[in-house]
């Protein structure tokens, strides 16, 4: 469910392609990705009616330090800043023992009490919601939130669940076998989103 | 990794730090009012516990508890053991059960290994004889280094009755393994003759060796595994090799002060030595319920043992 992170292709060096080199489409680039995120953290401000009650938090990797990015930017407009903490789903995947290995785990941080504040879950990119459905699962075991929303920097289609966005970065329509990959300052060293051929065997989200 | 553990050998140095770092996440679990995640849904654990053993008991079974396993304690009093069963037509019994893990402790070294011969499912030694008991060196390990911040290049002292510790094997071997120092200390009857195999020093004088130690190791005198007089008595034991409010003061600030527990105050460790706050004792069991999680989950959480079956 998270192929887009999990089988990046700089992490699988040395498979070889049949169809050659793959040639990487820019979707989004610093100032385009900048200029999104700015404009989601109007967007959470304008439907909460302000920042009160608000918590973010970010799925991790990279959905986290977007929701850093989130905190910052709502903090330069509103004055306020909002919690922000980080989920790992690994342990809510409905694909636990499906691979050959245990998934690796990350770090999860929630400082703070979800009961009845309106969480913000943010995300990288949204494909088949499986993702999120863990996310969810996740969260109201730290609490009962009040409301959960769901921001992505990009949605590419293809859900198998009944699950949509509340805030989009940029919707991109994708053939199911592209690989979509974020790639942000923050872990690697900068910022852009690019849709790229499928690398070797074709891995299913 | 492997489908079992059974020693610290089964383990590369790299799988150590995996399994350190993913004890982390569930540490964070632990401290969730929820303390459970559904990770292991649908699997199941079995305690076989041939040996009597609380606090190992216990820890695994919260653990595999923690993952939303389901969990069998099978302990030998009462049950089908006591009427005569042997360990493989029990090991049978649960292997046609459907147990995805079984994690054995037995009084025999060498029974996990055994074993696995006639299960399927992983299989984790939590104590064989005098052998290894690779789970407690883990949380040992997890322990020093989230206290110290490393691992590499410590200087440890594991003390007492080195001769029938699994723990001390398992733990020397792991402290080598990591690129720590160990030294083993003891009366001579009771450190092992292969001892400078490990890799480790061997020292017969606390006094000598506690000031240069960042990790003081206190082994519980197993006087129930002693089957000759090792010691004239436990008075001069406690006197010669006991960790005292005066040898504490030996140590180097900072030095950690450690036990696998259950301790016998006054004879290894003095009472007040063990309330101390360098003294990390409790924050081994807690630790360790993260590390049996860890262990449990990377044993079961990937289709692995099938898909090496399979191929």
């Amino acid at each position: 469910m998270r192929s887009d992170r999990d089988a990046l292709p700089h992490a699988r060096p040395g498979v070889p392609s049949s169809r050659g080199a793959p040639q990487p489409t820019r979707i989004l680039d610093g100032t385009e990705i900048r200029r999104a995120i700015t404009r989601i953290a109007h967007e959470i401000l304008e439907r909460n009616k302000g920042a009160e009650g608000v918590v973010l938090v970010g799925i991790a990797a990279r959905g986290d330090d977007l929701a850093r990015r989130l905190a910052h930017e709502i903090e330069r407009i509103e004055g306020t800043a909002l919690p922000v903490g980080v989920l790992d789903i690994t342990f809510y995947r409905d694909d636990i023992g499906m691979r050959a290995e245990a998934p690796e785990v990350h770090e999860t941080r929630v400082a703070f009490d979800v009961n009845g504040k309106t969480v913000v879950l943010v995300d990288d990119v949204l494909f088949t919601g499986r993702t999120i459905r863990a996310a969810m699962d996740a969260l109201v075991d730290f609490g009962r939130p009040r409301a959960i929303q769901l921001a992505v920097l990009v949605d590419r289609g293809h859900r198998e669940l009944p699950i949509r966005a509340d805030f989009v970065g940029k919707n991109v329509p994708t053939r199911k076998d592209e690989q979509v990959r974020v790639a942000l300052e923050e872990v690697d060293g900068e910022d852009a989103v690019v849709v790229e051929e499928p690398i070797g065997m074709g891995e299913d989200g | 990794m492997n489908q079992h553990l059974l020693s610290i050998h089964d383990l590369s140095a790299e799988d150590v730090v995996r399994i350190l770092d993913t004890a982390e996440s569930f540490r964070e679990v632990g401290t969730r009012v929820i303390k459970k995640v559904p990770a292991l849904r649908g699997r199941t654990v079995v305690n076989l516990f041939y040996e009597n053993s609380t606090r190992t008991r216990i820890s695994f079974e919260l653990a595999a508890k923690r993952l939303s396993a389901d969990v069998i304690n099978f302990s030998t009093s009462g049950s089908s053991v006591a009427k005569g069963e042997s360990l493989k037509d029990t090991a049978l019994t649960l292997q046609a059960m459907g147990a995805d893990a079984i994690v054995i402790r037995h009084s025999s070294s060498g029974a996990p290994l055994t074993l696995t011969r006639w299960v399927r499912g992983s299989v984790l030694n939590a104590g064989d004889g005098t052998h290894e008991h690779p789970t407690q060196a883990l949380l040992d390990l997890y322990t020093i280094r989230e206290r110290l911040g490393r691992l590499e290049g410590l200087r440890a002292a594991i003390v007492g009755d080195v001769l029938h510790s699994r723990v001390a094997r398992s733990l020397s071997f792991a402290l080598v393994k990591m690129g720590a120092g160990v030294t083993l200390v003891g009366p001579p009857t009771l450190i092992p003759p292969d001892a400078p195999a490990w890799g480790v020093d061997v020292s017969y004088d606390i006094g000598a060796v506690l000031p240069k130690l960042d990790v003081c190791y206190m082994l519980r005198v197993q006087r129930e595994r002693q089957r000759q007089q090792y010691f004239p008595s436990v008075r001069e034991y406690a006197r010669l090799f006991g960790l005292t409010r005066e040898r504490v003061g030996m140590l180097p600030e900072g030095a950690l002060i450690m036990h696998p527990g259950p301790m016998n105050r006054g004879v290894e460790i003095d009472s007040d030595v063990a309330d101390l706050p360098q003294a990390v004792i409790e924050e081994q069991v807690t630790n360790g319920i993260a590390i049996r999680m860890a262990l449990l989950y990377l044993l079961l959480g990937g289709a692995g043992a099938e898909a090496g079956e399979a191929a």
